[in-house]
């Protein structure tokens, strides 16, 4: 039995028969071929599918695609703009916020979100938004001063033109 | 076309990796991102029984399911001599199990199928029926006379699989019996398992019209593996291709060959399809190798001052059911005789006895250096619970028997010739930095309110880079890395290992050692492992060996090169080649430096302007055989709090000050630090994988096997001392490991010194809260 | 790791979702799905139709009406996490809110969905019986109204019917002289509860206990009140002395099991523990 969804991904939209069983992540990935976002887990413990619902933070492991209908979703794929890498994407990198690559997609929307909504994070607070995340590789330190690098940039971007 | 050489010396620089643009921007092609056309899904049906025999398996259900399109069972791979393959460490293991389980969930039928939907679901309809047998699972247990035999398919009809020995048993009793003061203390170190955040999986395609068999696999080692599946599945080794693509964490659960890889290949030959199978982080923890599971009990001998005459150490090493770690032959135990550590003991002797138990099988995983965690874990234990007898500063009696710097190259009691060391200077610098006299002064002042401080050290040395050919391989191969580096006539060079990284840099650090010694930028060096038809043999990244062993080989591969660019500088420079030095990254005339060219020119004319008689090209091959291992070494310290109403132990703060000899990117070698701590702390403090007694696995999944988050983790404080390797040809000693050899130790030294005033001596991991609170109530302490 | 195949319905009203749990048995309700989906992946729950309820606008209304806060069945964790009205007038649901699994499943599971789902290791449920919360039922025949405490009855049961809809949740808005406190050990950010204490407290101009409501996760097969707790506490001035009382009666209460988090006599005495530190975090809310 299938059922129509028509989803934005990545600003893109797409109109398409789904089973009502396939998981979300598993549309994105071989469905629409984007094996940006990755699966680690099978109790939604470990975030490593993590993507953009409407802006907010999901495991899609734990989202059917036909949730998803009518909704916009972001990926990893869709962070660069205009072949510029985004602020986040930058900071990972400069401060060695990744070793394996696995987790990174997961905490790059995340701290997406976290800092569309909170512009400036302390080191509390960055933990408490990716404590949804899990990291094998770094322990964590790196990738909180990732993300203050890229705050940090954002912020320097934003700045009001003197 | 002169160009220049890099400014500033390659070799220590932070670069910024050269992998992360495809990882950042979600283009790293991890296996299951891999698709071919036509390709199949596969499925493994699992045993929920511990231990019991196969009735029967129908797979007639599973067979009518819409899309399936194979099911195999043991008795299917048994026509072809394949349901039991052999393992690493010399025994065999079942790949599907025909007349019994000895584990639950081990595999027990595979289901191939056109969807994954479709395989799952296949899966679901196989009915197996088993008649249980009595388990085993405490290890204690396995060597009595009315244990249950589990290996009925050895000739010695025992659980016990093999004796180790290392030392000198007799000077060792007689030390010990000499001694002034004895300790002894059971230290458990509990099953846990790596669980990186990629499960293992692969794709196996095998291409009838070309004969060829290529395996996409998870694989720390990927030459073995191709060597490993001519041998087993009698496939010409030069037709068969692995391909370890980018791999999501290894930690050593990536170095075995695992049942289902074998069954892939089955299924690829009968479908006639490629078939992928990727497993769930279910049937990864529940049945990949796990690690650690050792029961060790030790002795301290020594004087009533605190020098250490002896050490005794006696093993029961519970490797489930079957013996398939990852260890170098002959060293069943790996490199556990590390366990004199940092120091100068005068006697040692240890011994480990191995036993089966109704569990999935494994032991050297979990970035354990070969069973060096579990040494290094013991005998840091042991000097803290000595310190305790002799009412002794733990970092004092330390120092007191530490291996004097101007001692090496030392050969400890156990037969280890360590290369550099100098553990006064680093243990100095770490207890400087962390303040160690203010903070036991502060303990002593809280102590007094009542409030639970604690301050644990470690003082580790490890030993990686195996190894040595003399002593050293697996499965008959001698553990050798290589490097093959081919330098383009414009200057960029392309270079490839035997190893294979998981998120360890070497794209990045090994074109740093390249860059270096050719004068070239890391840049211009394209770094590839993991393909088996184009890597040069070797023998893949575990045990931190890839530096110590592949990274030699790197820079000897390098000099090779050079050596060639030197006879083609001469020609360009016309003039000989005993006049030419190689100086700042370049090649220049003796005593008239202005004249000078680079790599780059040498490279074109490598090409196209030849002194007489020289072969075209300029590229190098290098198989490094390491003389001796590597002794990396360090100081942590961790500080912690203990809160009287809950247990809960809070890590104030935790300095590592490493010592990994001469440091090729200090960006990397920290985060290498940074994630071992994070293993070390969750061992420490959350993780085990339990058996009840009917042999069911209680951590199966992430909801009960814990992996810490950014909130529980603490945050790292990082630094060095640098002593370098004298016999590698960088001095680098290789550093993945050491974070989790060194930091357990110190956080169960600081939970117990917080307590020992009570009299506390040890405690097992893992530290919970309901086990410090018990300890807590016991001795009257509360806080609501 | 791929759940039984099923059926989707996106009803637009709880009237269309009523009908549909009446017409197809094996059918469930799914809101934010992060309980069931789990189960499903594990082929332990296997519906035959899934009932997508969170496009219906009534069941995301979060507002205060008659004397209290009405939080609608679509409503998630983050959304009351995030909400200023709970932050400044519920401070028993905010500090729940922050623990409820992690930040990311907050964003998909809802409050409703939680207390449908009645795990005793669930924050909401001992939250919200501590709060006094009454549950809000609509069903063929129309709403009906219960406390949490009698909605949950067993472990994984409620009171709600084959063909009902848990449609929302109403908490009493906390009048002056009010604080409460969620405290919750575990073993790591998105561990299910060792033990966790929720309380919601009112005194008298007097500075007495007026009102006392005190829950306990994970005490047991389903989510505690602690009756006699509270009762140690009324009437009294909110004392050190009534406090370490109403603690001993707390762990007394919990009926906890012995699992990996830790042994029975641990639990029961984090109950202890746990209710002593919130009692203390609630007074010291009020008199600041």
């Amino acid at each position: 039995m299938s059922y129509r969804i028509e989803v934005t991904v990545n600003g893109l939209r797409h109109a398409l028969d789904v089973e009502p069983r396939l998981p979300l992540v598993y549309f994105l990935r071989e469905t629409l071929g984007l094996t940006g976002t990755h699966i680690g887990c099978d109790t939604t413990s470990c975030g490593a599918c993590t993507v953009l619902l409407d802006g907010k933070p999901v495991k899609s492991c734990t989202v059917f695609a036909v949730q998803a209908d009518g909704c916009a979703v972001e990926t990893v794929e869709g962070l660069a703009s205009n072949g510029e890498l985004h602020p986040l994407q930058k900071g990972f990198w400069e401060k060695h916020g990744l070793q394996c690559g696995y987790c990174t997609p997961g905490m790059l929307m995340t701290t997406k979100a976290l800092l569309a909504r909170n512009p400036s994070p302390s080191d509390d607070e960055i933990r408490t938004a990716i404590s949804g995340n899990i990291c094998r590789c770094t322990g964590y330190l790196n990738i909180v001063k990732a993300v203050q690098e890229a705050a940090a940039e954002i912020a320097g971007a934003n700045a009001p033109v003197e | 076309m002169a160009t220049e050489a890099p400014s500033q010396p390659v070799l220590g620089q932070a670069l910024k990796r050269k992998e992360d643009p495809r990882f950042i921007q979600g283009q790293g092609r991890y296996l299951d991102d891999i698709r071919l056309p036509a390709m199949v899904y596969m499925a493994i049906v699992r045993s929920p029984y511990a231990h019991a025999r196969i009735r029967s398996i129908e797979k007639k259900a599973a067979l009518e399911i819409p899309g399936v399109l194979a099911v195999i069972t043991g008795e299917d791979l048994a026509g072809l001599g394949l349901h039991w393959m052999p393992t690493l460490a010399g025994d065999k293991q079942m790949v599907l199990a025909t007349e019994k389980v000895l584990f639950q969930y081990q595999e027990v039928a595979a289901v191939v199928a056109e969807s994954r939907e479709a395989a799952y679901d296949g899966a679901a309809a196989v009915e197996v029926e088993y008649d249980a047998l009595p388990v085993l699972v405490d290890a204690k247990k396995a060597l009595d006379p009315e244990a249950p035999l589990l290996r009925e398919d050895r000739e010695k009809k025992s659980n016990h699989i093999w004796h180790w020995e290392s030392g000198d048993a007799k000077a060792t009793a007689d030390a010990m019996a000499k001694a002034e003061v004895v300790v002894k203390q059971d230290v458990y170190f509990p099953r846990c398992h790596a669980s990186p955040l990629e499960t293992c999986g692969c794709i196996a395609e095998m291409n009838k019209a070309t004969g060829r068999l290529t395996l996409y696999v998870t694989s720390q080692a990927p030459h073995v593996y191709r060597t490993v599946l001519a041998l087993v599945a009698k496939l010409p080794e030069h037709m068969i291709r692995v391909v370890s693509p980018d791999i999501g964490g290894g930690f050593g659960a990536k170095v075995g060959v695992y049942p289902g890889y074998v069954v892939a290949v089955v299924a690829s030959i009968v479908t006639g399809r490629p078939v992928k199978w990727v497993e769930t982080r279910t049937e990864h923890l529940a049945s990949t190798a796990f690690a650690r599971d050792y029961h060790m009990s030790v002795e301290l001998g020594a004087t009533k001052e605190g020098r250490v005459q002896a050490l005794r150490v006696h093993t029961l090493a519970d490797h489930g059911a079957f013996d398939s770690q990852a260890n170098p032959t002959k060293w069943p135990a790996g490199l556990f005789n590390i366990c004199t550590g940092s120091y100068d003991f005068a006697n040692a002797f240890v011994d480990v006895d191995a036993v089966y138990t109704n569990k999935p099988p494994g032991g050297v995983s979990y970035r354990c250096s070969f069973r060096v965690t579990e040494a290094s874990y013991l005998v840091e234990r042991a000097m803290d619970v000595l310190a305790a007898e002799l009412k002794a500063d733990p970092a004092e009696l330390r120092r007191k028997n530490f291996i004097p710097a101007d001692s090496f190259p030392y050969t400890t009691p156990l037969g280890w010739t360590y290369d550099s060391g100098n553990y006064q200077a680093n243990l100095d610098k770490a207890l400087e930095k962390i303040g160690y006299a203010e903070l036991r002064r502060e303990q002593a002042e809280r102590r007094k309110r009542g409030e639970l401080m604690g301050i644990g050290i470690s003082t580790f040395t490890e030993i990686v880079g195996a190894g040595p050919s003399a002593q050293f391989d697996i499965l008959g191969l001698k553990m050798f890395d290589s490097a093959e580096i081919r330098v383009h006539p414009t200057g960029k060079a392309l270079a490839r290992f035997g190893v294979r990284h998981q998120g360890q840099g070497h794209e990045t650090t090994f074109a740093q050692i390249v860059a270096s010694e050719l004068g070239l930028t890391a840049a211009d060096v394209l770094v590839e492992e993991g393909d088996t038809d184009t890597a040069p043999y070797g023998l893949g990244t575990y045990g931190s060996r890839s530096t110590p062993v592949a990274g030699g080989a790197a820079a000897l591969c390098a000099r090779r090169i050079r050596e060639k660019a030197k006879k083609i500088a001469a020609h360009l420079l016309e003039c000989g080649e005993h006049d030419v030095e190689w100086a700042e990254g370049k090649f220049r005339v003796s005593g008239a430096p202005e004249r000078s060219v680079t790599m780059q020119d040498c490279a074109f004319a490598a090409y196209t302007n030849l002194p007489p008689g020289l072969e075209p090209g300029l590229e190098a091959t290098y198989y490094y055989d390491p003389p001796n291992f590597t002794f990396p070494f360090g100081t942590y310290i961790a500080v912690v709090d203990i809160d009287p109403g809950t247990g809960e132990v809070k890590v104030r703060r935790f300095l590592a000050v490493d010592d990994c000899g001469t440091i090729i990117n200090p960006m990397i070698v920290d985060g290498q630090i940074h994630g071992g701590l994070t293993e070390g702390f969750a061992i420490a403090f959350m993780q085990e994988i339990p058996y009840d007694a009917e042999g069911n696995c209680l951590a199966s999944n992430f909801t009960e096997y814990l992996v810490p988050t950014a909130v529980e983790t603490p945050r790292w404080e990082t630094d060095r001392t640098t002593t370098p390797s004298p016999h590698h040809p960088i001095g680098a000693k290789g550093v993945g490991e050491s974070p989790n050899v060194g930091s357990p130790a110190a956080f169960v030294n600081a939970v117990v010194d917080a307590l020992s005033h009570f009299g506390v001596r040890h405690v097992d991991m893992p530290l919970t809260r309901d086990k410090i609170w018990r300890i807590l109530r016991q001795h009257g302490v509360d806080g609501a | 790791m791929i759940s039984a195949a099923f059926e989707y319905a996106v009803p637009k009203t709880l009237a269309e979702a009523i009908a549909l749990l009446r017409r197809d048995p094996g059918g469930k309700i799914l809101a934010g799905g992060q309980s069931l989906i789990p189960m499903m992946r594990f082929r332990l729950a296997a519906p035959s139709l899934l009932i997508d309820i969170t496009r219906i606008p009534e069941l995301h209304v979060m507002r205060e009406e008659d004397g209290a806060l009405r939080i609608g069945a679509a409503v998630s964790h983050a959304e009351i996490e995030n909400a200023a009205l709970i932050a400044q007038r519920y401070p028993l649901l905010a500090s729940t809110a922050a623990v409820v699994a992690d930040p990311v499943v907050r964003n998909r599971g809802t409050l409703c969905g939680s207390l449908v789902h009645a795990d005793p290791a669930g924050d909401w449920g001992a939250a919200l019986i501590a709060a006094r919360a009454e549950v809000v039922i609509a069903g063929p025949a129309g709403e009906r109204r219960m406390p949490l405490e009698e909605f949950l009855i067993d472990t994984f049961t409620t009171a709600l019917g084959e063909d009902e809809v848990l449609a929302a949740v109403r908490v009493p808005t906390p009048g002056p002289r009010s604080g409460g406190s969620y405290l919750k050990i575990e073993r790591k950010v998105g561990d299910f509860a060792t033990a966790a204490v929720g309380v919601q407290l009112t005194l008298d101009a007097q500075g007495r206990v007026e009102r006392a409501g005190i829950g306990l996760c994970a005490a047991g097969p389903v989510s505690l009140r602690a009756a006699a707790a509270e009762q140690r506490l009324i009437g009294k001035p909110l004392d050190d002395a009534a406090i370490a009382s109403a603690g001993q009666e707390a762990a007394a209460a919990a009926d906890p099991a012995a699992d990996t988090r830790g042994p029975v006599d641990f639990k029961k005495d984090m109950f202890r523990v746990l209710t002593v530190r919130a009692l203390r975090a609630a007074r010291a809310a009020i008199a600041g």
